[in-house]
């Protein structure tokens, strides 16, 4: 944000800030060790609030949970920065000094009143009041969030509007205070860093620039393409159209992983030619021509991972990988040599050294100093340089010099969720993760986890009674995409119109039937959290399978 | 961009160990003195983690001026205190409490040091006689412990609890360090599943109500295990290997890689026996983790070995 992609603070300065606000994120059960480091600030005396639409185990922890309406988030953050502004609890000099856009800004949130923001969000306008009062008045604050945010159709907006609010009360740039995306993957970070999105080559340098592209041409021997690729909703539309007629998919299960996967997984059969390199043989790759088995990169190779902090850190491998499986290195290289260049065997370091070469921002992460410093956080320019630990304090410098570019208010436009309720469609359905499972559950579901229990349709103690539907009866659930069928499960941390599912069991709930492959037009990222669905009763005794209740109110314990 | 690391400079404390001039940092504990001094304290239920409980009596010493030998895991130092680590007094105390815990509790996964504890100080937990008969311990109340017969120990001794897929409590090797029940609650994972049930010789550590774990508040981080110090928690494949004879740390390596779950980054020890992960901890000098893993981190890697 405000120039570089990654969260501002570290893990440590949440032990020591005066106000949490989570918005969007159960941590408690999606990063728990990023939530030990939270618990530690509120047992210090920090306050927390938790923006959710359900009471989530996180939000058991807050003092204050903002039960808002699902993708109603630029709607609450709106009215939160119009009551900031107009209770007078502005940084008026950090704004001033730091920012730009700050009238626009303010004459986009004015007719998100409190009574508004209520009638939008769900939440009453005094707890609105509230937040915003305790974020602007906080000494240091930390805003994070995660797919509660960015998994709707206006997930870049939903980022820039907590941005705003960041910007507006001087909470970025400072110890203890900052903004904080938790990434859902080990190395989703990195991914990003190292160039995997369409607009950047590593350390986040635009495609685009010509001088930019020189130093990579030069150092690569080869002519980068001056032009943006696309993005994963992207290419999905291109196999649509035609454009796109072969794909090379590395470790990603997009016939399950994607919204409203039964079109993708006829897009990914439509194609030419599909090469899926992966761990096993997921569903997409069993749609492949080619599969290239693939060593576990954390467990099996040498390499690095960075993290929500903007850590990197070393993966080194403590098993050997089954006969034929490669390391990705010697996928890659191998294939390189069969088109054309020989790029040898380099060794991970080999590869990191060169990037370290071409990105300024990882200039210094020598592999020796990564040990011995157990992991640098970026940006790291030279070989003297500890890392960093937060994001932008340039923003607070006295001298303009310093200071440089202020960084910009954005204005964002609410839009609630595509996927409109009506009375036929009357259930609002959002998807999340649960503490023992992990996204389609590729990885997760090898293990005997004792807290695991079949895929569910969760529904409020209201919504239960009004359909009339026991513990455990299969029914049917519809979106307009399709339907399937699975039994419901009794969530009380659900509010009356609320239901929820998880991705993490697809071979036996296939939740992303339901969901809407609408996707926002920044990033990419389809609106997996807001589907309209309504419940059916199955004709006679579906074979309902009651699940004693002591064993199922426990897998949301945090 | 610069980082902006808030250092505090301590004020330093002099003082005399074993006779040796020492200084330390105010506020720093004997232990963490001795230690930096290069004088070895046993400890049992200290963990650089956790904040101390006071509760094995290994770790004292003896302070001139103090009535009572002290616990050097939370005393802090003081300027001119005087220390003495083995001096006969401290080492009858030591030997006292070595010898009753050996005698008592089964140690035979406990670690090398305490093995090396219970020989240096003299103990000899042999001559409080045979372990007496395992007794049920779960349900005892407080007030109704029998003494086993004359020339008996009585012991811990029960059956292992094997409740769940990956782990098991084998409380025959407790020595009530309170340390999982600190992990568990508001040290690290706040979960609070497990506390310390009954008084005296039937103290035990336990669920709510004594419930089987899948029954309790567990959420099976396994951050009990990663503190226990006698292997009382443990893996259910170490156990399994142990029960059969093949657990080996001759043949173990032990390698550092970051979980293949979310991105917080915790680092993983994976402990491999043949090419199989046996047991994964994570390092308690990390400040992300402090030792600390969920569910997926800690049981998750199956995948990485055919388990899926």
């Amino acid at each position: 944000m405000f120039g570089a992609g990654g969260g501002t603070s570290s893990y440590r300065e949440i032990e020591e800030t005066d106000l949490v606000v989570l918005w969007g994120s159960n941590a408690r059960e999606a990063h728990p060790i990023f939530f030990h480091h939270l618990l530690e600030g509120l047992r210090r005396g920090a306050k927390m609030y938790v923006v959710d639409p359900r009471r989530s185990t996180s939000a058991q922890w807050a003092d204050v949970w903002l039960g808002i309406d699902v993708g109603s988030d630029i709607a609450l953050a709106n009215a939160l920065g119009r009551e900031i502004i107009e209770t007078g609890l502005v940084d008026t000099e950090f704004v001033r000094r730091a920012t730009t856009g700050f009238e626009e800004y303010a004459a986009s949130v004015e007719p998100f009143t409190l009574a508004e923001g209520e009638r939008l969000t769900g939440v009453p306008a005094s707890v609105i009041a509230d937040l915003a009062h305790a974020y602007a008045r906080a000494d240091r604050a930390q805003l994070c969030w995660t797919l509660g945010i960015t998994e709707h159709h206006t997930a870049t907006d939903n980022v820039l509007a907590l941005c705003n609010l960041a910007l507006l009360t001087g909470h970025v740039g400072r110890f203890g205070s900052g903004l904080v995306p938790l990434r859902g993957q080990n190395n989703v970070q990195g991914g990003g860093d190292m160039g995997a999105i369409p607009n950047k080559l590593p350390g986040f340098q635009d495609v685009e620039d010509d001088a930019v592209r020189a130093r990579f041409d030069a150092a690569w021997g080869a002519t980068v393409p001056p032009r943006h690729g696309w993005h994963l909703s992207q290419m999905l539309e291109a196999i649509e159209r035609g454009d796109l007629r072969a794909l090379y998919v590395l470790g990603e299960n997009p016939a399950q992983s994607e919204a409203d996967d039964r079109h993708t997984v006829r897009l990914l059969e439509g194609l030419d030619h599909l090469v899926v390199q992966d761990i096993f043989l997921t569903k997409t790759a069993q749609l492949a021509d080619v599969v290239l088995p693939a060593a576990v990169a954390a467990f099996e190779c040498d390499g690095t991972v960075t993290s929500s902090e903007r850590r990197v850190q070393r993966l080194r491998p403590a098993l050997r990988p089954p006969e034929g499986a490669l390391d990705d290195i010697e996928i890659l290289s191998a294939l390189a040599r069969r088109l054309g260049p020989d790029w040898g065997r380099p060794s991970a370091e080999e590869v990191w050294d060169e990037c370290r070469s071409l990105s300024p921002m990882h200039a210094g992460m020598r592999y020796d100093r990564l040990e011995a410093l157990g992991g640098i956080q970026w940006p790291c320019p030279s070989e003297d340089h500890p890392g960093t630990m937060f994001l932008h304090s340039r923003l607070w410098e006295e001298d303009p010099e310093k200071r440089g570019q202020p960084a910009p208010f954005t204005p964002v436009t609410f839009e609630p969720p595509l996927d409109e309720l009506t009375d036929e469609l009357p259930i609002r359905l959002t998807t999340g993760r649960r503490l023992d499972s992990f996204n389609t559950g590729v990885q997760s579901g090898g293990y005997a986890s004792p807290l695991r229990r079949p895929e569910a349709l969760e529904l409020s103690p209201e919504d239960m009674a009004s359909l009339g539907v026991a513990e455990g009866e299969v029914v049917q659930v519809s979106s307009r995409r399709g339907s399937i069928t699975v039994p419901v499960h009794l969530d009380r941390t659900l509010r009356p119109g609320l239901a929820f599912m998880t991705p993490h069991f697809p071979d036996q709930a296939d939740t992303n039937v339901l969901t809407l492959d609408t996707w926002d037009p920044k990033s990419g990222t389809a609106e997996f959290k807001a589907t309209a669905i309504r419940v059916d009763r199955l004709p006679g005794d579906s074979g309902a399978a009651p699940v004693p209740e002591k064993a199922s109110e426990k897998a949301g314990v945090g | 961009m610069t980082a902006v690391t808030p250092v505090t400079l301590r004020r330093q404390v002099e003082l005399t160990i074993d006779g040796q001039a020492v200084t330390a940092g105010e506020g720093a504990t004997i232990l963490e003195a001795c230690r930096a001094a290069g004088i070895e304290v046993p400890t049992l239920c200290y963990l650089e983690t956790l904040a101390p409980v006071n509760v094995c009596r290994v770790c004292v010493v003896e302070v001139e001026g103090s009535r009572a030998l002290v616990p050097s895991c939370s005393r802090p130092v003081a300027a001119a205190m005087v220390v003495h680590t083995a001096s006969e007094r401290v080492r009858t105390s030591r030997r006292m409490v070595l010898e009753l815990l050996a005698s008592s509790v089964d140690l035979s996964t406990a670690g090398r040091d305490v093995h090396r504890w219970i020989e240096e100080h003299g103990a000899r937990p042999e001559r409080h006689g045979p372990a007496a008969p395992p007794a049920e311990r779960d349900h005892a109340h407080a007030g109704h412990h029998e003494p086993p017969e004359a020339g008996l120990a009585a012991t811990v001794a029960q059956a292992v609890k094997r409740d769940n897929d990956q782990y098991v409590r084998d409380y025959a090797k407790c020595i009530l360090c309170y340390k999982c029940v600190e992990a568990c609650g508001e040290e690290a994972q706040n979960t609070f599943a497990i506390a310390v049930a009954g008084r005296g010789f039937d103290a035990r550590i336990s669920t709510e109500l004594d419930v089987a774990l899948p029954d309790s508040a567990c959420v099976y981080c396994g951050n009990c295990i990663g503190v226990c110090p006698t292997g009382a928690l443990m893996f259910v494949s170490e156990h399994d290997l142990r029960a059969r004879g093949e657990w080996d740390e001759s043949r173990q390596e032990v390698t550092r890689t970051v979980c293949p779950y979310c991105g917080v980054g915790c680092n993983l020890d994976l402990h491999v026996q043949d090419n199989r992960i046996v047991k994964v901890t994570s390092p308690l000098d990390h400040d992300v983790t402090s030792g600390n893993l969920c569910v997926k981190g800690r049981f998750g890697f199956e995948f990485a070995q055919g388990g899926s």
